[in-house]
C-alpha cells in the first residue's frame, strides 16, 4: 500500500501504516516491548517510560544517524527508513528500561501476595522479565493512608499506583466522566479526587469525611449516585457507569473493585469467554470462575462491538445467577376446589413435565369453539420474555407453533404496540447485520429517538462518543430533555420534545423544507445526500403511536439508515427467530403461505397456525377474559409489563401456568410447574446483538441446569409434539438449514400521528426510561454496584415546578388514579408540560405504582411532608 | 576577541537610575525607538533581522530566536500568540526577574516588536507567582504602556493592535519549561506535554505560539534599533552580542553584570572584586545548577555556547554560583538534588521516583552514613534518569551530581565516614552565626 512506511526493528524489515506508533509496529512483529502507561484505546501519555528503545533516522542524506537518547516507542510515530532497536538488540535500550523498572518499584508495596492483581500483574509480569533480580534501594518508601473509597465499588490504593494515568485517560477521553486526577506533585503526586487535605486547602473545603452508608445525599443537581461516592471534577457526586473499566486497565493494583478485592487469586481462575446478557449490544466479557463460583466478569477485546469497554453492569452483575432463589428442581403445585392453589412441591423432572403436558392439554381441551371474541388462538399462549439466546428464542417459536399450535406468543415484555410488530417485521427481521457499531462512528449523523444512549445504549453512547470526540459525527436527540449522557457526546444537540411528540417531530423533518429554526441544522444534515446519516430508534417508541411509521417514512425520504436499538439482549433474537406473534423465523410473516410452507417443512410438520397471534396485551387480556387459559411464561418480570395489575390478575385466573426461570419470579407465585433453566454461564448458546451480529458464547460453568431449548424439547415431547431443540448442535444446524426469506415481508406500519392528550392544571405527561442500574430482575444481590446507581428524581421545568408550588428541596409526588410516586424534583430545561420519573428505580416503580407509560397524563403535586418520605415505599 | 572586553550594559543601562521602572525614564533615554521602526518595517523583515542578528534564546537552550520565529506556519487567519516565559526559578538564576523589576519597558516593547514580527494581537506573560513585586511592577508597566498607545488597539496610529496579559504562576519550576507553561497558562495542571506538535504548531489553545524568555524578547529593541551590525558587534561569531551574567556566592560584589558573550569568568571576577575575602575558587556553575560543574581549572573558559559546550557543560542562564573553599560539595549537590526532588512534576518515571532516591542517598552521604557502592549508585541513577525523562528537568537534576562526582570524587567517599558538616563546618562559609534546624540523617526519610 502506497500509505505505508518500510522501517526496521530489531534487524527485521517492516511496512507498516503511515501514523502508527513504533511500539505497535513493534507488536505486529511480535516483539513485545515493556511498558505501563501506553493503551492502544487511550491517547499515548509517555509518562511512564518503560519503552524506551534505541532509534536512528537517516538524514537528508540518507545516513542513519542515531538519536541522542533513546526514544519512548508509546509516542514515537514511524518515519521512513527509521531503525529501531529494542531491549532485545541494544544495551542501551535494554539497561533504559531496567532503569526505569528499578525506579517504579522503589516506592511500590512488596504487596503482592495479597494484592489482587497479583498474578496478572503488568508490573509483576516485567518486573520479573525485564527487571533486576535485585533491588539496590535501601531507603525510605514513600506512603500512602488506607486505600480512598472513590464510589462504593471504586477503592484506590494510592501506593501502589505508578502514576501511568490510564484511568484519569479512559475517564476524560472514553467515559467523559472524569473524577479523578493527578495532583500533588514530584514523588507525592498521586491519583485522587478533589481532597482539601491533599491540595492545602482551608478546612472550609472538608470533603474528606464520605457521608455514612443511608444519609441522603442532598445534591440533585445532576445524576447521583445512591450510595456514598467522592465528588466527581465539577464537584458533583461521582456517578460513572464505567468505571469499572478503570480497573481492569490499571496495570498494577491500585485500583480495586469492592465486590472481588480479597476474593480470588487470578492463577485459580478458570476464564471462559462469554457474552454480557445485559443489553443489546452483546459484548465480549471474560467469566473468570473458581471451583464453580463465578468470582467476577471482565471485559472481553472486540473491536467490532465493545472494542475493551464494558458498562458495569455487565462487569459486576453476575450474582443474580447463584444469589438465593434459584431454582434448581422442578416444582408441580397441585389445585384445590374452586382453582384454589397449594403449595409448590419438589418434583423429579418427568412428573413436573407430565404434570406440565396434561395441564395444557386440559386448557387447550376446555377451549375448543371459537367464540365471537376469540378467532385466534388455542387456548394456551407463551411468554418467553426478552433475555433469551437465538436457540432458546428458536426453541420458543417452534414450541408455541407446533406443540401448542398457537401464535400467541410475544417475548415482549415492555411497553408495545402493533405498529411497533410491523415496523419490526418490515424493517429489522430477517435483515442480517444492518447499521453496526463501525456505521455509527464512521456517521456524519445520528439521530436518537426514544432512545437514551447512555442508560438504555452503554457501550453504544461510549462509541457516539468516540465518534464525536475524534471523529465528525453530529449527535442529535430526540428527547425530553438533556440528559448527562447527552451532554458528554461532544457538539450533540438536544430538541427538546415532549413524549408523544416524536411523531410530529419525525414527520416535519421528512418534509422538503422546514420553518423551525430549531430544526433547521438536523433537517440538513438529515437531507444531505452523500453523508451518512443514521437513525436510532429506541424501543420506547412503542409508546407513541405514529413514531415508528413516521421514522420510517423520514428514513425513506431522506436515505437515512435505521438501526433498533432496543435495551434487553434477546430482543432482536426474538424478531429474528419468530418469539412474536405475526412472524415465523427469518422475518417470515405468519400470514404469508409461502413462508408457512417454508417453515413447515424445515419443521417436518403438516401445517402452521394460521392467523397471527394475540401479543402481550392481548394475552393477558384474553387471560383475563378465559379466551386464553394456559400460559407458558419464560423469564420475565411481571413488573415490566406495560400493565402489571392486569398481567397479577390475568394469571391469577389462568387455569394453568408453567414457568420457565432461573430464578423465583412474581410469575412462581403463579406457577402450576415450574421448570428450572440454566442461566447464562450455565449453558452455551449465542446471542443477536442490536447489529444483527450473532454473538456466541459457550458455557462456563458446568451444571446439572438445562438451557430453556432443551426443557421446551422435553415438554414438547410429553405434549406428544416433539421440537428436537433438546441438542444445542442440531438447533444450530436447523437454524442454518433457513433459506433467506425472499418473499414478501411484512408491510412498513403506516400509522398516523395521534394527537396527544394535553394536561390541565396540576397535571404533565409522564416521560420515563430505564436508567442503567436500577430495580431491575438481573442485579440484585450486589450492593457494591448498587451503590453507584443513580438516586431517583423526578425531573420537571421550572415552569411547571413554580405552577406546582415546588422548589429544589422539596419531594414531588406523581399520581395517578391507581397510585403515587414521592422523589426528590431536579429542575431541568425541558418542555413546560413534562415530568419526568425513572421507570424502575427504588421508590419509582412507574408502571406498578402508577399503571402509567410514557406518554400519559399524571398529576404532580408537592409532597406533603418531604421529610418523612426520605425511604420511598419499598 | 580580546582579553580586555568589558561591561556592555544595555538592558541594564538604567538600572541606576532613581527611577529606572517608569516609562517616562524609558522615554527619555531612547525607549520605544525600535517599536517606532519596526512598525514601518515589513514583519518579514524583523525577523530577518532578528535572524542576522544571531539572538539567540536567552533561557537557557540557545536556540536562535528568528529561527524560532520562523517556525510559524503561514497565517492562516486563526490567532496566534506570544508567550514570554517569565518563570525565573532555576536556582542560581537571577536575571529576568531584576531586569523586569528595574526596567519593564524594555520587556514591553521587546513583546509589541516580536508581536508585531510573528502577527500575534495577544501576548501573555507568565511570571513566576512568588515574585509579587515584580508582578505588580509589570502590571503597572503594561498599564502605563497601554495609557501611552503603546499597547492596545492602533499602536502608534499604524493599525496595529496588541493586548498583553500578565499572568502569575503559581509556583512550580516545571512551568518554566514550555509546554508546562502552556498548560498552566490555559488553566491546567502544569506539566510538560507530548511533542510534536511543538508550541509552533499547536501551542496555546492549540494555535501556533512563540515562547520567547524574557531576555530573549527584551533584547529584540536594541536590536531593532540599532541594528544586527550592532548586535553582532558583541559576542563572538556564534554567541552574538550581550547578556547579563548573575554572579551569586562567595564573590565580594555579586550582582548582575552585563556583558558580550564570551566573556570569562576570570574577567568577571576582576569586575566582581574577586573571590569573597580572597579565598579559593572550589567550583562554579555556568549556567544555573542544571549545569554541570565548573572548577577553577575553567576560569579563562569564554563564557559563549560554543566554548562551554566544548568544556564539558553548558552556558545556560548564565547564572554563575561561585562557591570557595569552605563550600561541600556534598552539601550543595545535596541541596540542588533536593530542590529538583521537591520540583518534578511527577509525570514521568525516571524524573519523578530518581530525584526522590538520587536527594535520599545523598542526604545519607552528606550525613556522613553513605554505605558502599553509593557512589557507584548515585552515577547509575543519573545515567537511568538522564536522556530518559519526558523533559529537560530530569536531565537537569543529574547534572549537577555527575559533575561533582568527577571532580570531587573523595568528598564523596568521605561521606561514607564523616558527615560533610565535619569537614566543612558551614559556620566557615556563613556571614553570620550558623544554627543548623535539623541534622541531615533525620531529614533522609522526609519528602
Amino acid at each position: 500500500m502506497s500509505d505505508d512506511i518500510t522501517i526496521t526493528i530489531d534487524g527485521i524489515e517492516t511496512q507498516v501504516p503511515k501514523g502508527s506508533l513504533v511500539i505497535r509496529a513493534a507488536e505486529n512483529l511480535g516483539i513485545d516491548i515493556p511498558r505501563f502507561c501506553d493503551h492502544p484505546l487511550l491517547e499515548p501519555a509517555g509518562a511512564c517510560r518503560q519503552c524506551l528503545v534505541d532509534v536512528e533516522m537517516p538524514d537528508r542524506e540518507g545516513n542513519l544517524r542515531a538519536m541522542p537518547k533513546p526514544q519512548a516507542s508509546c509516542t514515537l510515530a514511524v518515519s521512513p527508513g527509521m531503525v529501531v532497536r529494542t531491549q532485545k538488540t541494544s544495551a542501551v535500550a535494554d539497561k533504559a528500561q531496567k532503569g526505569v523498572l528499578e525506579l517504579l518499584l522503589i516506592n511500590h508495596p512488596l504487596d503482592c501476595p495479597v494484592c489482587d492483581k497479583g498474578g496478572e500483574c503488568p508490573l509483576q509480569n516485567q518486573a520479573l522479565s525485564h527487571g533486576h533480580p535485585d533491588s539496590r534501594f535501601t531507603d525510605v518508601k514513600r506512603t500512602f493512608p488506607k486505600p480512598i473509597k472513590i464510589s462504593t465499588q471504586i477503592l484506590l490504593d494510592r501506593e501502589r499506583c505508578v502514576l501511568c494515568q490510564r484511568c484519569t485517560r479512559f475517564s476524560q477521553q472514553i467515559a467523559g466522566d472524569a473524577f479523578i486526577d493527578l495532583q500533588q506533585r514530584g514523588a507525592m503526586q498521586q491519583i485522587g479526587r478533589f481532597d482539601a487535605k491533599v491540595l492545602g486547602f482551608a478546612d472550609e473545603y472538608n470533603l474528606d469525611d464520605l457521608p455514612e452508608e443511608g444519609d441522603t445525599i442532598t445534591r440533585t443537581a445532576t445524576d447521583t449516585p445512591t450510595g456514598p461516592a467522592q465528588l466527581d471534577e465539577s464537584g458533583e457526586t461521582f456517578s460513572s457507569y464505567f468505571s469499572g473499566n478503570t480497573i481492569q486497565i490499571c496495570p498494577v493494583g491500585a485500583l480495586t473493585s469492592a465486590a472481588y478485592r480479597f476474593r480470588a487469586r487470578p492463577f485459580d481462575l478458570v476464564s471462559t469467554p462469554a457474552i454480557s446478557e445485559h443489553d443489546s449490544s452483546g459484548s465480549a466479557i471474560r467469566v473468570d470462575h473458581r471451583r464453580g463460583t463465578v468470582m467476577r466478569r471482565l471485559a472481553g477485546n472486540d473491536p467490532a462491538v465493545n472494542e475493551e469497554w464494558i458498562t458495569d453492569k455487565d462487569r459486576f452483575a453476575f450474582t443474580w445467577q447463584n444469589a438465593p432463589g434459584r431454582i434448581t428442581t422442578p416444582m408441580i403445585r397441585e389445585r384445590g376446589d374452586g382453582g384454589f392453589r397449594g403449595e409448590l412441591r419438589e418434583a423429579s423432572w418427568g412428573e413436573a413435565l407430565a404434570y406440565a403436558a396434561a395441564g395444557i392439554t386440559r386448557a387447550r381441551n376446555n377451549h375448543q369453539q371459537p367464540t365471537a371474541t376469540n378467532r385466534v388462538g388455542n387456548g394456551v399462549a407463551v411468554l418467553p420474555g426478552g433475555r433469551l439466546t437465538i436457540e432458546d428464542s428458536y426453541a420458543y417459536a417452534k414450541f408455541a407453533r407446533v406443540a401448542l399450535g398457537t401464535n400467541d406468543i410475544d417475548a415482549r415484555a415492555r411497553v408495545h404496540s402493533s405498529e411497533e410488530l410491523q415496523f419490526l417485521g418490515s424493517q429489522v427481521a430477517g435483515q442480517g447485520i444492518g447499521v453496526t457499531f463501525g456505521d455509527l462512528e464512521h456517521a456524519d449523523t445520528v439521530v436518537l429517538v426514544g432512545f437514551e444512549p447512555e442508560e438504555e445504549g452503554g457501550v453504544v453512547f461510549l462509541r457516539l462518543r468516540k465518534a464525536a470526540r475524534t471523529g465528525k459525527l453530529a449527535t442529535y436527540a430526540i428527547a425530553p430533555y438533556a440528559s448527562r449522557g447527552v451532554q458528554r457526546i461532544h457538539g450533540s444537540t438536544v430538541i427538546t420534545t415532549p413524549p408523544g411528540e416524536e411523531a410530529a417531530l419525525l414527520a416535519a423533518l421528512a418534509q422538503e423544507s422546514t420553518e423551525s429554526t430549531e430544526l433547521s441544522d438536523l433537517h440538513t444534515a438529515l437531507h444531505t445526500k452523500d453523508a451518512s446519516r443514521i437513525l436510532v430508534l429506541g424501543e420506547r417508541l412503542a409508546a407513541h403511536p405514529g413514531a415508528y411509521s413516521a421514522a420510517v417514512r423520514l428514513a425513506a425520504a431522506t436515505g437515512s439508515r435505521i438501526a433498533w436499538i432496543p435495551r434487553r439482549v434477546g430482543e432482536r433474537a426474538a424478531v429474528d427467530m419468530g418469539a412474536l406473534p405475526s412472524l415465523l423465523p427469518g422475518g417470515r410473516p405468519v400470514e404469508d403461505p409461502g413462508a408457512r410452507v417454508d417453515i413447515a417443512a424445515v419443521w417436518n410438520v403438516e401445517h402452521l397456525p394460521t392467523s397471527a397471534g394475540r401479543d402481550t396485551n392481548a394475552i393477558m387480556t384474553a387471560l383475563a377474559q378465559g379466551d386464553v387459559r394456559a400460559l407458558v411464561v419464560g423469564g420475565l418480570q411481571l413488573e415490566d409489563l406495560p400493565d402489571p395489575t392486569q398481567a397479577h390478575n390475568a394469571l391469577d385466573v389462568a387455569d394453568f401456568v408453567v414457568s420457565l426461570e432461573v430464578r423465583a419470579s412474581d410469575v412462581t407465585t403463579y406457577a402450576d410447574v415450574v421448570l428450572p433453566v440454566a442461566p447464562p454461564t450455565e449453558k452455551a448458546g449465542a446471542y443477536w446483538n442490536w447489529e444483527g451480529r450473532v454473538r456466541p458464547f459457550g458455557r462456563a460453568l458446568t451444571t446439572s441446569a438445562l438451557p430453556d431449548h432443551r426443557v421446551l424439547s422435553l415438554l414438547a415431547d410429553a405434549l406428544g409434539a416433539p421440537i428436537n431443540t433438546a441438542d444445542l448442535a442440531a438447533v444450530r444446524g436447523e437454524i442454518d438449514s433457513l433459506d433467506r426469506w425472499d418473499g414478501v415481508r411484512m408491510s412498513a406500519p403506516g400509522n398516523q400521528a395521534a394527537s396527544g392528550p394535553k394536561p390541565g392544571p396540576g397535571e404533565a405527561i409522564l416521560a420515563s426510561w430505564h436508567t442503567l442500574l436500577d430495580d431491575g430482575a438481573l442485579q440484585i444481590s450486589e450492593p457494591y454496584l448498587a451503590g453507584t446507581a443513580k438516586t431517583p428524581v423526578a425531573r420537571m421545568s421550572a415552569t411547571l415546578a413554580a405552577r406546582c408550588d415546588i422548589t429544589e428541596s422539596d419531594h414531588v409526588t406523581v399520581s395517578t388514579e391507581h397510585g403515587s410516586i414521592t422523589v426528590p424534583v431536579v429542575i431541568t430545561d425541558m418542555p413546560v408540560n413534562v415530568v419526568w420519573l425513572p421507570l424502575m428505580s427504588p421508590s419509582s416503580h412507574v408502571h406498578r405504582m402508577l399503571n402509567a407509560r410514557s406518554g400519559d397524563i399524571v398529576r404532580v403535586t408537592r409532597a406533603a411532608d418531604s421529610t418523612d418520605l426520605q425511604g420511598g415505599d419499598q | 576577541m580580546s582579553s580586555d572586553v568589558g561591561l556592555a550594559p544595555v538592558l541594564t543601562s538604567l538600572w541606576d537610575h532613581p527611577q529606572s521602572w517608569t516609562l517616562k525614564t524609558y522615554l527619555d533615554n531612547g525607549g520605544y525607538q525600535g517599536l517606532r521602526q519596526a512598525l514601518t518595517m515589513a514583519p518579514a523583515d524583523i525577523v530577518q533581522a532578528v535572524k542576522d542578528s544571531g539572538l539567540r534564546g536567552r533561557g537557557g537552550a540557545g536556540f536562535p530566536t528568528g529561527m524560532k520565529w520562523g517556525f510559524l506556519p503561514p497565517d492562516d487567519g486563526g490567532p496566534r500568540y506570544l508567550v514570554v516565559n517569565a518563570d525565573e526559578s532555576e536556582p542560581g538564576t537571577c536575571k529576568d526577574i531584576p531586569l523586569m523589576m528595574a526596567t519593564p519597558q524594555y520587556l514591553i516593547e521587546g513583546v509589541a516588536i516580536t508581536s508585531f514580527a510573528i502577527g500575534c494581537t495577544h501576548a501573555f506573560i507568565y511570571v513566576r507567582g512568588e515574585v509579587v513585586h515584580v508582578y505588580r511592577r509589570l502590571l503597572n508597566a503594561v498599564e502605563e504602556a497601554y495609557a501611552a498607545g503603546y499597547l492596545g488597539k492602533n499602536i502608534l496610529g499604524s493599525g496595529f493592535d496588541l493586548d498583553v496579559t500578565v499572568h502569575a504562576g503559581a509556583g512550580a519550576y516545571i512551568c518554566g519549561e514550555e509546554t508546562a507553561l502552556l498548560d498552566s497558562l490555559e488553566g491546567r495542571r502544569g506539566q510538560p506535554r507530548l511533542k510534536p506538535p511543538f508550541p509552533a504548531v499547536a501551542g496555546l489553545y492549540a494555535r501556533p505560539t512563540v515562547v520567547n524568555n524574557v531576555e530573549s524578547v527584551a533584547s529584540v529593541p536594541q536590536i531593532i534599533a540599532q541594528g544586527a551590525q550592532w548586535f553582532t558587534s558583541m559576542g563572538t561569531e556564534k554567541s552574538a552580542g550581550h547578556g547579563i551574567f548573575s554572579l551569586s556566592g562567595h564573590v565580594e560584589r555579586p550582582g548582575q553584570y552585563e556583558a558580550p558573550l564570551g566573556i570569562t569568568l576570570r574577567e568577571l571576577l576582576g569586575m566582581a572584586g574577586g573571590m569573597r575575602g580572597g579565598r579559593p575558587l572550589k567550583f562554579w556553575t555556568p549556567g544555573g545548577s542544571s549545569t554541570p560543574l565548573f572548577t577553577d581549572e575553567h576560569l579563562d573558559v569564554p563564557l559563549d555556547y560554543e566554548s562551554v559546550g566544548a568544556a564539558g557543560s553548558m552556558l545556560g542562564t548564565r547564572a554563575l554560583q561561585i562557591f570557595d573553599d569552605t563550600t561541600s560539595v556534598v552539601r550543595a549537590v545535596t541541596r540542588w538534588t533536593e530542590f529538583y526532588a521537591h520540583e518534578s512534576c511527577g509525570k514521568c518515571t525516571p524524573c519523578r521516583e530518581g530525584t526522590y532516591w538520587l536527594k535520599q542517598v545523598l542526604r545519607r552521604i552528606e550525613a556522613g552514613q553513605g554505605t558502599p557502592g553509593d557512589i557507584e549508585k548515585l552515577l547509575d541513577l543519573c545515567d537511568n534518569i538522564l536522556g530518559r525523562a519526558f523533559c529537560a528537568l530530569g536531565d537537569g537534576a543529574t547534572s549537577c551530581i555527575t559533575s561533582a562526582i568527577k571532580y570531587f570524587r573523595e568528598e564523596f567517599e568521605a561521606g561514607m565516614h564523616t558527615p560533610a558538616a565535619e569537614l566543612f563546618p558551614p559556620q566557615r562559609t556563613a556571614l553570620f552565626d550558623y544554627t543548623p534546624r535539623t541534622t541531615a540523617l533525620t531529614a533522609v526519610g522526609g519528602h
